[in-house]
């Protein structure tokens, strides 16, 4: 329809100079950051197959993550708490394995995430506080009763087929964290992009008004949402414990910068109605290559929390430029 | 159908009686009825805080009324939300959309209402097809189904937004304020879109502040002042002058 643009008045539409930059702008940092640390790092080992798997890898607990913080932020929510149910579900996991085997176990751990959602759901969707608060109590909250669960000590995972499964094994001579960051991916894809509940997660996000006369019930997506945040970080929690064969409370406690950043490189908007699932685990990758990268070239831990803070500044910055425009 | 067809004219697909809606203390509607036939067009005006959009809300489901029946296509009905009015329907253009900005053109024109695959996937082409199909039969000129709103002027919202309600109302169409927040031109073409309602044989309602429009656009007028209907008068049959009397309450002319 050439002719359609120019009938009605207003803002010119302009669509083929209006090339999404905050969408694909983790493809070309993914990129850049490559091309930087092969150059960079061409004589520390970067290249190798060894490391380049190992980032995978390492950021795989992370990537899981990720994709529930896609859902809870497109539907214009937070969930700062996924820091701290990592180690209560890996540490649940871990306690209930010991006395009553594996299955009981990894129910556990998922349970406990599960549980943590479904407390931090209520209170948003239906107690109606803000999710930032109240997700920021429960990190909180759960920080304390991992620490108490286990008076600061590290619980063993010494169960095999546990640690082979979420941990160190492999299937089809691909490792056991590939095939889990992988159907993860797939899975969260195919609702996020695919079904009316991934619709209704967005449509809530953008206008929760419009959403609401259309017959889209905006609590229950709310408590789903965080529901989804908080199994995944159960999951998450799970293969912290097979691949490190124990549960402490410090597990996932950085994570929560470096998945917030991953997410919103990845093309997710802080306040919601947009998002991308697969930006999100180019995101996260990108978050792991830049972390084992700092590291090879020396970098101390506190200049890579500067380095990776700037990188985030940057990614917000580039967000809300787009959603304001 | 067609063989009935005279006798489905005649009949009214809304019949409002003695409706009355109290706020607390507050009588926001008393008395009030009033019938909308199929592709009939009734301007509802009245000063601000005559009560417009509160009998907007009592149809559209959002406020039952505190006494009074409402019959759709004589069928008795009671409602307590929206969704149970777009079961009977009706639909609604709100004043300010009800659009989700970052969505595309033909989400929005499905937003809640979904259609889906036997894989109960999204399915995205009957969603686009449909849109291109409305869109161009309403002659609502936008760049394309998979637009998204945001990127849209005024006129071209409010388009989208007359096209969804036109996609799912069988019987009837609420508009309150359509073109308050529009240009010359992009109102020009909003009534348009409105006029070409009726020969869906769809009832409309209007709700506008311009009488210049109220004029062009309807078949009867309901005047409303401070809750109680004043009348109803057939567009052709009346003029600015009574109408002005009717909202005021003071003698012009
Ligand atoms: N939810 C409500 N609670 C209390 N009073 C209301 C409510 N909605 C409307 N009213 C009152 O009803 C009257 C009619 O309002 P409204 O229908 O918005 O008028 P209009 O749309 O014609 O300007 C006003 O006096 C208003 O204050
Ligand atoms: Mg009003």
């Amino acid at each position: 329809m050439p002719s359609a643009n120019t009938a009605a008045s207003g803002r010119p539409n302009g669509f083929a100079n209006r090339i999404n930059l905050q969408q694909y702008v983790v493809y070309f940092g993914f990129l850049a950051i490559f091309l930087f640390f092969a150059i960079v790092l061409k004589d520390s080992g970067f290249l190798t197959v060894r490391n380049l798997s190992n980032i995978v890898l390492q950021t795989a607990p992370a990537t899981i993550m990720a994709i529930g913080l896609v859902f809870v932020m497109s539907a214009g929510e937070i969930d700062l708490s996924i820091g701290s149910t990592v180690a209560v579900s890996a540490l649940a996991a871990a306690v209930t394995m010991n006395d009553y085997g594996l299955v009981a176990g990894v129910l556990a751990g998922l349970g406990a995430g599960l549980l943590v959602g479904l407390l931090n759901g209520v209170l948003v969707a239906y107690v109606k506080l803000p999710s930032f608060l109240v997700t920021l109590a429960t990190l909180g909250l759960f920080a304390g009763v991992s620490r108490s669960m286990t008076d600061l000590r590290s619980i063993p995972v010494t169960n095999g087929t546990f640690t082979g499964f979420f941990g160190s094994g492999a299937f089809l001579g691909i490792p056991s964290l590939i095939w889990w960051t992988v159907i993860a991916v797939a899975i969260g894809h195919l609702i996020y992009r695919e079904t009316r509940f991934g619709a209704h997660v967005l449509a809530v996000g953008d206008n929760s008004r419009a959403a609401g006369v259309s017959g889209i019930s905006v609590p229950r997506i709310r408590l789903t949402v965080l529901m989804i945040s908080g199994g995944l970080a159960g999951l998450a929690g799970l293969l912290y414990a097979g691949r490190l064969q124990a549960a402490k409370y410090t597990l996932g406690e950085t994570d929560l910068m470096t998945v917030i950043a991953a997410v919103i490189v990845g093309g997710t908007l802080l306040n919601g109605g947009k998002g991308s699932i697969i930006g999100a685990l180019v995101g996260s990758l990108m978050m792991g290559m830049l972390n084992n990268g700092l590291i090879l070239m020396g970098l101390s831990v506190s200049d890579q929390m500067i380095v990776r803070g700037l990188i985030i500044l940057a990614a917000v910055a580039v967000s809300l430029r787009e959603k304001s425009r | 159908m067609t063989v009935n067809a005279e006798a489905t004219q005649s009949a009214p697909v809304l019949r409002l009686q003695d409706i009355r809606k109290s706020f607390g203390g507050i009588v926001a509607i008393e008395n009030f009825s009033l019938e909308v036939y199929p592709g009939e067009i009734v301007a509802l005006v009245g000063d601000n805080g005559a009560g417009k959009s509160t009998l907007i809300k009592i149809i559209s489901g959002v406020h039952p009324p505190t006494s009074g029946t409402m019959t759709i296509e004589g069928e008795t009905v009671t409602m307590s939300n929206a969704t149970m009015a777009r079961a009977h329907g009706i639909e609604v253009v709100y004043q300010d959309l009800a659009l989700a900005d970052q969505q595309s053109v033909y989400m929005n024109m499905f937003l809640g209402r979904e259609p889906t695959n036997r894989f109960g996937l999204l399915d995205r082409r009957r969603m686009i097809d449909e849109t291109d199909k409305l869109v161009k039969e309403l002659d609502v000129r936008i760049p394309s189904a998979h637009a998204t709103i945001r990127d849209l002027s005024g006129g071209q919202r409010q388009g989208v937004a007359i096209a969804r309600a036109t996609h799912w109302a069988s019987k009837l169409i609420l508009l309150d304020e359509p073109t308050a927040a529009l240009g010359v031109a992009e109102t020009a073409k909003v009534e348009e879109i409105v006029q070409s309602l009726k020969s869906r044989n769809i009832g409309v309602l209007i709700i506008s502040h311009s009488l210049d429009q109220v004029f062009k656009l309807s078949d009867r007028i309901c005047v409303l002042r401070r809750g109680k209907q004043i009348g109803v008068r057939e567009t052709a049959k009346t003029d600015k002058n009574e109408i002005i009397a009717m909202i005021t309450g003071l003698q012009h002319s």
